[in-house]
């Protein structure tokens, strides 16, 4: 008797041409230029960041947007202590709300000890030089302590 | 109705709006669908807060990312939380869902919408994967060469006389959005409601060898249970032209006037059921079938009769 099939693989592989969508397509022409992009809600006035083109609370098109000024503030982080490729340990991510945005953003924090990020600590966006830079993201490099005194927990509070 | 229970509870399409475009360049599927979901509920003047259940029909294939149902709920705002349902299929298998929700007393209307955008990616090979993934999808039969099977066998038949040529798989973007509402409710909303008299769907097998090709023994069990019987007009989802033939058959329509539309995957259907209500309204049928299609060679098939009288 032959032996019994255990495993078949069968691999799947499909093409597709991606689009952001209008909204996001400007946020992300505007970080080529060093700009990060927010859309105001016209209903209950939240700043998306990124912007989607769509309020996901109200269900209304978000049409005006405005620039955030690349500031923040450290609400949430993790220290991870096993490194990862790319990314020697420890290194720290942190959910930041930028300053004007009423949603937080999951970023890098270096140039500073891992033990020193705190809630509430004041961060800004450390970017790619400028001929290097793409349509994504990955032009904020990482964020950096400012220095300034921490936010006021009221703040921040509702983002922890 | 005949064949399954009565509805306890008089259900209405009440509203509508759809989008169609050969390809849609810039947006993506929330912005697309966005002013549409707002026509649909504007046009009644309600909004979100006035929506008793959400339900909706796509495919994440289509996108390419998993979940992105989820992120299509941007367009209708879900907060406060909301009482919403998804369907992997088209959306009149959605609009199905809602009905059959609709029955419970204290919920009165609900929001049906669907959305794709199959110009992206490659609609003949995605719809593969939704065959037997043991034995058939590994071998990516594309869409249009199953339902050239299909064809052949109706020529092979002898019972159709003409058989049309087979096109390319219809590939358009869009989104459709319905708004259904109960008894009294739906009659506050709208001066032409158009009732759901009857609906039901059916499945075959997955098994394409199983199948005879050239009848749809669910289009006629879905057909009879929903009352299709003596309708005047029909709104027929027809995603290759020889499908009509076999439809037309499988519903007994001799006599009704019959239109006939591919639509874009995973919308075509629930835009059939708005189209149906569309014509309803306008006084162009007393009795009208509406009819959707999803899976490979009219797999599955739902039939609802719509009138402009409540039972």
């Amino acid at each position: 008797m032959s032996e019994p099939v255990t495993i078949v693989e069968t691999p799947i592989k499909l093409d597709f041409s991606y689009t952001p969508g209008v909204a996001s397509s400007r946020f992300l022409r505007s970080l080529e230029k060093g700009k990060i992009v927010g859309q105001r809600c016209p209903k209950c006035k939240k700043v998306y960041m990124p912007p989607r083109g769509a309020c996901s609370m109200c269900g209304v098109a978000t049409d005006e947007e405005l620039i955030l000024s690349g500031k923040g503030t450290v609400c949430t982080f993790c220290v991870t202590r096993i490194p990862t490729p790319g990314l020697d340990a420890p290194y720290v991510s942190a959910w930041i709300r930028l300053d004007g945005a009423d949603i937080t953003s999951m970023f890098l924090i270096q140039e500073c000890d891992p033990e020193e990020v705190r809630l509430g600590m004041r961060v800004e966006a450390v970017w790619v030089d400028e001929a290097d830079r793409e349509p994504n993201l990955g032009n904020i490099k990482y964020f950096r302590p400012t220095g300034e005194p921490d936010a006021d927990y009221d703040t921040y509070k509702d983002y922890v | 109705m005949s064949g399954q229970a009565a509805l306890r509870r008089d259900v209405a399409i009440v509203s509508w709006a759809s989008f169609e475009t050969p390809s849609e360049p810039a947006r993506n599927e929330v912005e697309m669908l966005l002013p549409v979901v707002q026509e649909a509920l504007g046009k009644v003047g309600l909004t979100q807060q006035d929506i008793g259940f959400t339900v909706s029909g796509s495919s994440d294939y289509l996108q390419g990312f998993p979940f992105a149902f989820v992120g299509a709920l941007d367009a209708v705002g879900a907060w406060p939380p909301i009482r919403e349902s998804h369907v992997e299929m088209d959306g009149a298998f959605a609009l199905y869902e809602a009905v059959n929700v609709l029955q419970e007393e204290g919920i009165d209307t609900a929001l049906v919408y669907a959305f794709a955008r199959p110009s992206r990616g490659e609609v003949d090979r995605t719809l593969a994967l939704q065959l037997d993934p043991y034995y058939v999808a590994p071998l990516w039969p594309d869409a249009r060469g199953l339902a050239a099977l299909q064809a052949q066998a109706m020529k092979d038949s002898g019972r159709f006389g003409d058989v049309p040529d087979l096109p390319p798989t219809y590939v358009a973007d869009g989104c459709v959005a319905v708004v259904l509402a109960v008894g009294d409710r739906a009659r506050e909303l709208t001066k032409t409601p158009a009732w759901i008299r009857g609906i039901d769907h059916r499945i075959e097998p997955p098994s394409l060898g199983v199948r005879d090709l050239t009848t749809s023994p669910s289009t006629i069990a879905a057909g009879d249970a929903a009352g299709a019987a003596g309708a005047d007009a029909a709104w027929l989802h027809v995603p290759y032209p020889h499908q009509e033939l076999v439809l037309r058959e499988a519903l007994g329509l001799s006599g009704a006037t019959v239109d006939s539309a591919a639509g874009p995957v995973m919308v075509g259907g629930l835009e059939r059921l708005a189209a149906a209500a569309a014509g309803i309204a306008a006084g162009k049928a007393r009795r009208a079938v509406a009819h959707a299609t999803s899976g490979p060679c009219l797999q599955q098939n739902l039939v609802a009769v719509l009138e402009g009288v409540a039972q």
